[in-house]
């Protein structure tokens, strides 16, 4: 599936970030290629949503050292949008509510910003439709749900479901999922890693960002790494995550404070 | 030359033929020599000219308001020219000669080109001329013995149905902005629907003959007959400029049995630039009475002038009668807004609806004010009111004043308010799926005011859409 050799596609070196006085990533190293799946485990707290959001262009985080490569530009200097067009995006933790705007509006919306900045034809709203129907049905989406407006009254599954939807009409080149199975039941979280499977391809990478390792049951990792005090300390393959499991957050909390860690593993071997 | 001799000949420099311009203008100030000589001039039968007379001599013993949460430098009465002959705007042989910055407005409205040629006074193609458009309608309006032009023709053809009506639901004596017009007053539109007629078009002032400048003293009558409905655009979305900063209009509906009259408004006058300076002074009267079965509903959407003053309101006196009030306004850089609706409920099993949407940018200020009033006999009298305030910054202002009067212990009055901010987190969203900031808060505000815009005519809706990410243009970032 990797495909070794190739140029990174985004490539983290040296990541600090902080808000307000409180600095979160403290020199994060991070290399994914096209068609690899990368998981980022780790306890409460240890940065990896903030790794998510500081990718995406969310500025109530300030970068304070190291740099971020995507595809050859230097990704911290474009806006978020910018990012958006170029390929990233993020399925939040947290979606929003947008009261009185239509989802598929809200989507359409989307992608013709998308299309435009690459210099793509927009779709009429007919074509968006038909495109938007059969993307809907990777996430098992009801048409009365898309009418309604963006997250506002969905179940904590629904808007999950939504992410996963977008994300399918967007395309994009590098995915980052954030806890995308936090507050999920069996069903939806079967439902999601089902819409985020049929999106895995040699030319996407994924970045999925949970704090269980029961996702990866679904969403079989080839890379799994462990943050901790805002760097990845471990990283190794699946079986990575199911000693995780066995031995707890508390393990590697223990091998940080032995210093028995050290530098973390090169990513691909 | 003797002074009688000079007078006469200076009078007919005044008032002769020398000039179009000066030919209808007449001196500034107001008089009760003024005003006879406006009805004059209009050609007004008595009972106008005595109506007139009558609002002027209450005028003088009134004071202009000070309630209102609006500020602007003391207007001086005695400056202003109080009337001017409606004349045709200068044509333009092409679009190419018109002010590019309208252009460029009339492009992000999509208003379409036939439209802006006719809103910037572009001679057109006969075919498309919108006066023979006009003409054709208002044949078919005929037909169905709907009157439907300038109120001074009204006041000429039909004086019994405008003496009959006319100050019945704002009586001259009203307030200090309704009785100067009542004064004043130089045109407007009357409309008079027949029993049981369904008007088969939207009425808009976009087919009045000699729809130019209607002045700043406007003044529409609106009567619908027992069991008839008719829908009414008023303004249109185009940034509109006027050298009258006063404006203050008056417009009477009367929804006789039976009868349901949606009145829509988009107003968009100058709003004065970015310090505030040179915007339009808003002062509207706009009122319904309903009679028994009967529905008035007040669409607006206000994105213009430097401050507005506003409350289209419903005497619900008929029983069973319904009033609505759908109110989307926006305030940006230095506007000032105070708008809102008085609900009367007089008539038994009367229901009303109040829907406002405040937003506030830049400087902006924004306040609802609203009366809700149930009387005596008003028995299960209902009413639902929601204000929602949405502010853009931390620089404006929302303020809600809702007053409630209830006289009958079987009225039903509810009232919901809420005040949000457009969240980072709302715009952080947007802006990842690739949405430029400006474009968000557009859809944002959009998606806020949907309850309202839904109530316009379509074609009006999608343009006030537009409007709405327009006059937000510069306010985030």
């Amino acid at each position: 599936m990797t495909k070794r050799g190739d140029e990174a596609m985004l490539q983290i070196e040296g990541l600090r970030a902080c808000i307000g006085e409180k600095e979160i990533l403290k020199g994060l190293d991070l290399t994914l290629r096209a068609g690899e799946v990368h998981a980022i485990m780790g306890p409460n707290g240890s940065g990896k949503s903030t790794l998510a959001q500081v990718l995406a262009g969310r500025d109530t985080f300030t970068v304070t050292g190291g740099k971020v490569a995507y595809e050859g530009q230097d990704l911290l200097a474009l806006p978020p949008e910018k990012r958006a067009a170029a390929g990233i995006f993020l399925a939040f933790q947290y979606p929003v509510e947008i009261p009185g705007v239509g989802n598929m509006y809200f989507l359409r919306t989307a992608l013709n910003s998308i299309r435009k900045a690459r210099g793509e034809e927009e779709l009429d709203a007919m074509d968006f439709l038909s495109v938007a129907k059969e993307k809907g049905k990777l996430v098992e989406m009801a048409p009365a749900f898309m009418n309604r407006s963006v997250n506002e009254g969905f179940s904590g599954g629904e808007k999950k479901r939504n992410e996963i939807l977008q994300m399918a009409v967007l395309e994009p080149r590098l995915a980052i999922l954030d806890e995308t199975d936090s507050g999920l039941d069996i069903d939806a979280l079967r439902i999601v890693a089902g819409g985020v499977n049929a999106m895995r391809s040699p030319d996407r990478a994924m970045l999925v960002i949970t704090h269980y390792q029961r996702l990866l049951d679904y969403i079989v990792p080839d890379f799994v790494h462990v943050m901790a005090g805002g760097r990845i300390v471990l990283s190794g393959g699946r079986d990575l995550a199911l000693e995780l499991e066995k031995k707890g957050y508390a393990w590697v909390d223990d091998l940080a404070a032995k210093g028995a860690l050290g530098a973390p593993a090169a990513v691909a071997p | 030359m003797t002074d009688a001799l000079r007078e006469l000949t200076e009078q007919k420099y005044k008032y002769g033929f020398v000039t179009d311009i000066d030919e209808d203008r007449i001196p500034k100030g107001l008089s009760e020599d003024i005003v006879r000589l406006i009805s004059r001039k209009k050609g007004e039968p008595q009972f106008m000219l005595e109506w007139r007379l009558k609002a002027y001599r209450h005028w003088l013993t009134l004071q202009e308001p000070t309630w209102p949460n609006v500020h602007y430098p003391a207007i001086d009465y005695q400056d202003i020219v109080y009337y001017s002959a409606p004349k045709p705007r200068k044509q333009l042989s092409s679009l190419d000669e018109v002010d590019p910055e309208l252009r460029k407005a009339f492009d992000k409205l999509g208003i379409p080109l036939v439209e802006q040629q006719r809103l910037a006074g572009v001679a057109v193609d006969a075919v498309f001329d919108s006066v023979s458009v006009g003409t054709t309608f208002k044949k078919k309006l005929a037909d169905l013995g709907i009157v439907f032009g300038s109120f001074s023709e009204a006041v000429k053809e039909y004086p019994a149905l405008v003496e009959r009506y006319l100050g019945s639901v704002v009586p001259y004596t009203d307030n200090f902005f309704a009785t100067l017009n009542s004064a004043v007053f130089s045109d407007g539109s009357f409309a008079y629907i027949p029993k049981g007629v369904r008007c088969p078009m939207e009425l808009s002032t976009y087919f009045r003959i000699n729809a130019q400048d209607t002045g700043q003293f406007e003044r529409t009558l609106i009567v619908a007959d027992e069991g008839s409905y008719v829908s009414y655009l008023e303004g249109c979305t185009a940034p509109i400029r006027d050298k009258n900063q006063l404006h203050a209009a008056v417009v009477e509906l009367v929804a006789l049995d039976g009868a349901e009259i949606k009145y829509s408004t988009v107003q968009n006058w100058y709003p004065g630039d970015k310090e505030g300076r040179g915007g339009i002074y808003n002062f509207v009267t706009k009122r319904g009475k309903a009679m028994r079965r009967s529905k008035i509903s007040w669409t607006q959407v206000e994105t213009g002038s430097a401050i507005t003053w506003k409350y289209p309101s419903c005497i619900l006196q008929g029983d069973g009668s319904v009033g609505e009030f759908y109110s989307v306004a926006l305030t940006n850089n230095r506007q000032q807004a105070d708008t809102g609706t008085k609900m009367i409920h007089i008539g038994k099993n009367t229901r009303s609806t109040i829907i406002s949407k405040g937003i506030s940018a830049g400087h902006g200020q924004n306040t609802y004010r609203g009366l809700v009033k149930v009387l005596k006999g008003a028995a299960n009298a209902r009413n639902y009111s929601q204000c929602d305030s949405l502010l853009i910054g931390d620089k404006c202002g929302a303020h809600t004043f809702p007053y409630i009067e209830v006289r009958n212990p079987t009225a039903k009055v509810e009232h919901e308010a809420t005040t949000s901010k457009i969240s980072d987190d709302q715009l952080f969203y947007c802006r990842q799926r690739g949405i430029k900031e400006e474009d968000a808060v557009t859809m944002i505000v959009n998606g806020f005011a949907k309850q309202v815009l839904k109530e316009l005519p379509m074609e009006f809706a999608v343009e006030a859409q537009k409007l709405l990410g327009m006059s937000l243009e510069g306010s985030v970032g």
